[in-house]
């Protein structure tokens, strides 16, 4: 097997507060290939985000990574500070932000931002830095790239602006993109076109996706795998069809069902009682086990179930199996 | 069955010009931006009617306008008999409308407890309100011991529940959810939406359902409006509209919402954005990113017409 892009192996990020240490990420692995977009799934607060953030090194201060991996081709890139992270970042990871207002500088050209990281990273001349950032604009879709090279932010549309910032994350030619919800503040047919960009262009040129969002049809459309996170905790990982059509852990199942699906008529929800545990108060054993309507005893008690202990999908001690399934 | 809410022709105009003195030394005439652009409908009582549309199409404007929120620049709003627009008589129906906002967390007063926020509605018109918000908070399906706390010790799906508590305090016939799930988790909405449910079923509440989720909307509604650019394209009853959509912007719609069965689906992705609304295109709308469009599309705005249940604007519906 070739070697994966990312390699996250058992990271766990903690923050230091007056009334104890929470982990928002706990003891999370997983790998991304080239050409793969991983779906990272959760609701507010599982860590999806934090985890996007602690890969590519934007923990914002006290949050700090206190043991574990992050491999970039094989390479640790966890301990990594100041400049030889900045050397990566924009290099090899690209991050692409959910609201494309705030990750663009509004005082600035949309030419002059994409030249400026072309020429940090990339050894070129203001003038074919400029040549690249019109190729950049126009591969991701922006009609007439050279004339609109010259505007400003605030000329471009939600949806044009996030091209923009996908042009940006390209431009140096990353192998691995972080898109934290890129798709959220977009309407969806906004959504479908970015969607498909992201898909064509994790194609074209093997990049490595990590897509973290709440939506489970973005996810179902666009990611090859996806990673369920729960409490910072990875619930399940494994292909896309086989984790929503035949989810393994209560959660994913719970999830899946809460999730209003166009194809069915107006039946009740089925809802998960209760909500996510604040980080200071995560229960003892499997996260989700005061939520869970198969929980037995040993579920309460730690250590709680991972990915490693289990089985190789879910992190549950008594996963749904497909023929318990078809029998409800 | 009679229609409780009657929206006829309704436009809103909104005054987006310079100021005047940039108008005079740069030359340029007064903007305005049609929100709303005739749009007539009915909800039935007891129904759950929704409007659907992107970003920008108007459908928050129209549930404002119902509300009272904000005033018509043309057409009438009639509730239950009684034109809103008309001095004094107003209040008579302002009682029996609430509404439910998208953000949970802006729409509630941090510096009040939940006691007070809920019977806010009742206390400012001199009724009686002893009891009243425990007894709401647990119809939905919180403890009558919160009433004495403040809404930061709640969770967004909580607060969302409190919200509702509220629009029902003043004993309302119809609620007005703008966007009421949007800001929630999927297991948190299956509560708000289930609760929803109940409560119409219990209390005979007809609800305008404002959405951009279609999803959501297919699981809630009876009716349906489809908004583009401030005009209703296309209007009809739930299960009508989803199998057998007749506008093709409706379609558009259709097919570009993610799916849970579409695993890497490749289908050409919609082309185009909406238009500027300052500037919209003459005739139709959405003639400039419509597979159908001709050159009566570029002149003529369609007329409203009705195919079978359907009432649709375009000419080349069928």
């Amino acid at each position: 097997m070739t070697q994966p892009v990312l390699s996250v192996r058992d990271l766990v990020v903690e923050i230091p507060t007056r009334h104890g240490i929470l982990r928002p990420v706990d003891g999370v692995s997983y790998d991304i290939a080239a050409g793969e977009i991983l779906g990272v799934v959760g609701e507010s607060g599982a860590g999806k985000s934090m985890t996007g953030n602690a890969v590519i090194g934007l923990l914002d201060r006290p949050a700090r990574i206190v043991s574990g991996q992050v491999l970039l081709k094989g390479e640790p890139i966890h301990h990594l500070k100041g400049a030889a992270l900045r050397k990566l970042r924009g290099r090899r990871m690209g991050m692409i932000f959910q609201d494309p207002l705030t990750s663009l500088n509004p005082l600035l050209t949309v030419g002059d931002q994409l030249t400026e990281t072309i020429l940090e990273h990339l050894d070129l001349s203001v003038k074919q830095a400029r040549e690249r950032a019109i190729a950049a604009l126009d591969e991701v879709g922006i009609p007439a790239a050279r004339q609109r090279i010259d505007s400003y932010p605030h000329e471009f549309s939600g949806g044009m602006r996030q091209r923009v910032v996908i042009a940006l994350a390209l431009c140096a030619e990353p192998e691995l993109i972080i898109a934290d919800e890129p798709t959220t503040a977009l309407d969806v047919s906004v959504q479908a076109q970015i969607i498909a960009l992201l898909r064509r262009l994790c194609r074209e040129r093997g990049v490595a996706v990590m897509l973290v969002t709440h939506d489970m049809g973005v996810i179902a459309e666009a990611a090859d795998r996806v990673a369920v996170m729960y409490a910072g905790r990875l619930a399940e990982l494994g292909p896309v069809r086989d984790v929503v059509t035949q989810a393994r852990h209560p959660y994913t199942a719970g999830l899946m069902a809460s999730t209003p699906v166009a194809s069915q008529g107006q039946k009740r929800l089925r809802q998960i009682p209760g909500a996510m545990p604040r980080l200071d108060a995560v229960p003892a054993g499997c996260a989700f086990n005061p939520r869970c309507e198969r929980a037995q005893s040993r579920c309460a008690q730690a250590p709680g179930p991972t990915l490693q202990t289990c089985d190789d999908r879910a992190a549950c001690w008594f996963p749904i199996t497909h023929e318990q399934e078809a029998a409800i | 069955m009679s229609a409780l809410i009657q929206v006829e022709n309704l436009i809103r105009d909104f005054d987006v010009s310079k100021p005047w003195l940039n108008r005079v030394i740069e030359r340029v005439p007064k903007a305005k931006l049609r929100a709303v652009a005739d749009v007539s409908f009915e909800i039935q009582e007891r129904s759950v009617y929704a409007l659907v549309g992107e970003s920008g199409s108007g459908k928050s404007t129209i549930g404002r306008i119902i509300a009272g929120l904000v005033g018509a620049s043309e057409g009438r709003v009639v509730i239950d008999g009684v034109d809103i627009a008309e001095q004094g008589s107003a209040d008579a129906v302002r009682s029996e409308l609430q509404m439910i906002f998208q953000d949970p967390y802006a729409s509630l007063n941090p510096r009040w407890k939940v006691r007070d926020i809920i019977a806010e509605p009742v206390a400012v018109r001199g009724g009686q309100i002893k009891g009243l918000a425990e007894r709401l908070l647990q119809q939905v399906g919180l403890s009558a011991s919160d009433a004495g706390k403040f809404p930061h010790e709640f969770s967004g799906g909580q607060r969302q529940r409190i919200c509702i508590a509220r629009a029902l305090a003043s004993n309302p016939k119809i609620i007005i959810c703008d966007e009421p799930t949007s800001a929630l988790d999927v297991s948190v909405q299956s509560q708000v939406l289930n609760l929803m449910t109940d409560l119409r079923e219990e209390m005979g509440l007809t609800y305008l359902f404002i959405s951009h989720d279609l999803t959501v909307v297919r699981h809630m509604a009876d009716r349906i409006g489809v908004l583009y650019l401030g005009s209703l394209v296309e209007e009809a009853p739930r299960d009508r509209l989803f199998d057998a959509p007749k506008h093709p912007y409706t379609r558009m719609l259709f097919d570009a919402a993610p799916r849970m069965d579409a695993f890497g689906r490749e289908v050409e992705p919609p082309k185009g954005e909406i238009p500027d609304a300052i500037n919209p295109p003459p005739g139709c709308p959405y003639h400039p990113r419509c597979p159908l469009a001709t050159q009566v599309c570029k002149e003529q705005h369609p007329a409203p017409r009705m195919i079978g249940e359907t009432r649709v604007r375009c000419h080349h519906a069928e």
